[in-house]
């Protein structure tokens, strides 16, 4: 119901001969640029505090561990873009990645299995795509119901066993270097990747159908635009891209377990959410999906170059994501409060009841548990 | 689309209409899948149904259906909240450190404190949500990070094992002094708390309001943000509440506790039948919805399916319980048009 709502609002803004005038700061603000300063900020930030940060070698061998997330983030740019979403890539990956591993173990030639591999996510992601366009069952729902799955399924095929012993030709495509350059093989397929659908998603119809059904399905149905099948193609997509990740990570670590890749969902929708798309539908850019995937890599690198535990380094990718979303709405809010009467009794208890909060949570954080006198 | 809200049509509409029969089915088809589970689990391993494995379930699905109460109440208002997991993580590590502190401590006081402290992760989410415009989903996706960051800046690393724990607090979540364990007697309790506010409080109402059409919601004289704030907040202190019986239960708090929660409560709520588009579900749904998920566990260890197949069987069960219900609410759908 919210959802109709929103994009009827979004149809009459589309309808309407005068756009609202923009202000001069938001064309300067395009999400893009914002992500290239922070890049620049990192970059510049990290090199004064480690010597090791600007090193070619290091930037080349550590990119190839994002690489992963970046395959699958490509379609996950198109999925959301149409206002669904996939959590279910990481099991798929996993699902796929121990599917060839255990051929592998079984003795079947590591090209077919990794063969199999592909063709068992796509299927995975069919169903994904099948289940959201022909039975109509929200895509939270559906892919929430094949996270269990598709892990329970990996773990069926793999057990408490690690699929290893892949054959130095099948470990290159997740170690090897592109021949003569330091520039690693997933990385080389990461932007040939990114630019191919990048040209998909601006430059043809198919694209621009994506941006249909994000901002107003009904009316992009109504159009005889066939909508069910480009989910279906799109979630495929995503399938077939999540099963090639799988192999390239267990071809990095040169073996596969069943928990491959656990988590990594999340990790891929913060990517396209800070790249600017919009978790809603509608909009978003493939280039700034792989701006942000830059600056997710370098500061994680660069943290990791400071001995901060991973955990940690969540918090700060964490506050980044909220950040991207709070500041335009909180800039926003302050600008049309402008012309109304503030309540200064009601921010003010709100603000007092907010420090009491926090006040309360960071003594009990702070103290690491204090001994409470009398108790 | 009339199928979407009949929950909030309730009290307008005479409870003898089609929409209240429509409510009653829903609920019925998730019964009618729970007992040919069960029957055909017993008739595999006889054991099943017996009175104590089922106290066993009810042991485990407790924490379960307290947190996927609160997280229905999100759903409700068509929101989600991701960060249930790193809630419970973050209270029950700062619980336990509490607790391993001051061992004297009454118990009562642990309890209190990490309703408080989820209370406070809770309304920092719905902070972010209501007034900062941020969506749920990405809202508390960024949060379920930073807790779970949270948890291994407080420990630094280290965790509290069984006999850091005073025995009274681990007999808070295990004791028996009324037959049930105390667990199963807060789960019941929340429940019936959450009933009454859902459905006979005009706060309860206001939530189904939002939830099935915002706008209206507001032109009605809702308040809108306040009701969204309202969820995350109790969201939180049914996380904290979570938190502390989960350290009495598993008598440990780990950097990882809980990790990966968030997806099993909301799948309890959505096989339950609530919409993911808000506005509809109850509360009796949300508790088969949990129950399902726990005999489902129960059952493929009983009728001893591999355990490494157990998650595919899990996964494949909770999909079929969804398409199922959708197929019939297609049919009734059909029938009616």
């Amino acid at each position: 119901m919210k959802a109709q709502a929103v994009t009827e609002s979004k149809s009459v803004a589309l309808i309407s001969a005068n756009p609202p005038p923009r202000s001069f700061l938001s064309s300067f603000l395009r999400w893009e640029w914002m992500l290239v300063g922070l890049i620049f900020l990192d970059v510049l930030l990290n090199t004064r505090l480690s010597p090791f940060f600007l090193d070619a070698n290091n930037l080349a061998r550590t990119s190839s561990d994002f690489m992963e997330i970046g395959l699958m983030m490509l379609p996950m740019v198109f999925i959301i873009i149409t206002g669904n979403i996939d959590l279910s890539i990481a099991s798929n990956m996993g699902m796929s990645a121990s599917f060839m591993g255990l051929l592998h173990n079984q003795g079947v030639n590591i090209w077919v299995a990794a063969l199999a591999g592909l063709l068992l996510g796509t299927l995975g992601g069919m169903l994904n795509g099948y289940l959201v366009s022909r039975v109509k069952l929200p895509a939270l729902v559906v892919t929430l119901g094949t996270y269990a799955f598709y892990r329970g399924i990996a773990y069926g095929f793999l057990g408490d066993q690690a699929a290893r012993g892949y054959p130095k030709a099948f470990t290159y495509f997740g170690q090897g270097k592109v021949f003569g350059t330091i520039v690693p093989f997933s990385v080389a397929l990461f932007i040939v990747l990114a630019i191919i659908f990048g040209l998909v998603l601006h430059r043809t119809t198919f694209g621009r159908y994506l941006y249909s059904i994000g901002n107003n399905e009904n009316a992009t149905l109504y159009s005889g635009i066939p909508v069910a099948r480009i989910k279906f193609i799109i979630y495929t997509l995503s399938g077939f891209m999540a099963a090639l990740a799988g192999l390239i990570l267990a071809a990095r670590f040169g073996s596969t377990r069943p928990d491959i890749g656990t988590g990594l969902e999340l990790s891929v929708i913060t990517a396209v959410v800070l790249g600017g798309v919009d978790i809603n539908g509608g909009k978003g850019t493939m280039f700034g999906a792989v701006l942000s995937l830059l600056l997710i890599g370098l500061m994680r690198f660069g943290m990791g170059l400071l001995n901060i535990q991973g955990q940690v380094q969540g918090i700060v990718v964490g506050l980044l994501l909220i950040l991207s979303i709070l500041l335009p709405g909180v800039a926003g809010q302050v600008s049309s409060l402008r012309n109304t009467r503030i309540q200064w009794r009601t921010v003010l208890t709100g603000v007092g009841v907010l420090a009491v909060f926090i006040a309360f949570f960071l003594f009990f954080f702070w103290s690491r548990a204090p001994v409470i006198a009398g108790g | 689309m009339t199928v979407q809200n009949p929950p909030a049509l309730r009290a307008s509409v005479s409870r003898n209409g089609l929409l209240w029969t429509l409510i009653r089915f829903r609920e019925a088809g998730i019964s009618i899948f729970i007992l040919i589970l069960v029957i055909a689990v017993t008739v595999r391993a006889p054991s099943f149904l017996t009175v104590d494995n089922f106290k066993d379930i009810l042991l485990n699905i407790s924490i379960l259906t307290i947190v996927a109460l609160a997280q229905t109440m999100v759903i409700l208002t068509h929101g989600i909240d991701l960060s249930v997991s790193s809630m419970i993580g973050l209270v029950a590590m700062m619980v336990a450190f509490v607790v391993k502190q001051n061992p004297e401590m009454p118990v009562l006081f642990a309890v209190v404190l990490g309703m408080a402290l989820g209370t406070v992760l809770g309304s920092f989410n719905g902070l972010i949500i209501t007034y900062g415009k941020v969506p749920p989903i990405i809202a508390t996706l960024g949060t379920l990070s930073i807790y779970r960051g949270l948890v291994f800046f407080y420990s630094q690393g280290t965790w509290i094992n069984s006999f850091e724990l005073p025995t009274n607090f681990k007999l808070l979540s295990k004791g028996t002094p009324l037959g049930l364990p105390n667990m199963v007697i807060i789960a019941i309790l929340v429940a019936v708390i959450v009933y009454y506010f859902l459905n006979y409080t005009r706060t309860g109402r206001d939530i189904y309001a939002v939830g099935s059409n915002p706008d209206a919601a507001q032109f009605a004289g809702i308040r809108k943000q306040r009701i969204t704030f309202l969820v995350y907040l109790m969201s939180g202190l049914l996380c904290g509440l979570g938190a502390v019986l989960w350290v009495s239960r598993f008598e440990s708090a780990q950097t990882n506790t809980a990790l990966g929660f968030e997806l099993q409560t909301v799948a309890a709520s959505v096989v339950g039948g609530v919409s993911i588009s808000g506005g509809v579900g109850t509360v009796p749904g949300v508790l088969l919805g949990a129950l399902l998920l726990g005999i489902i566990q129960n059952s493929l260890t009983l009728i001893r399916i591999s355990p490494f197949w157990q998650l595919a069987a899990q996964g494949l069960l909770i999909l079929i319980a969804v398409i199922s219900d959708k197929w019939i609410l297609n049919r009734v759908e059909r029938t009616k048009a």
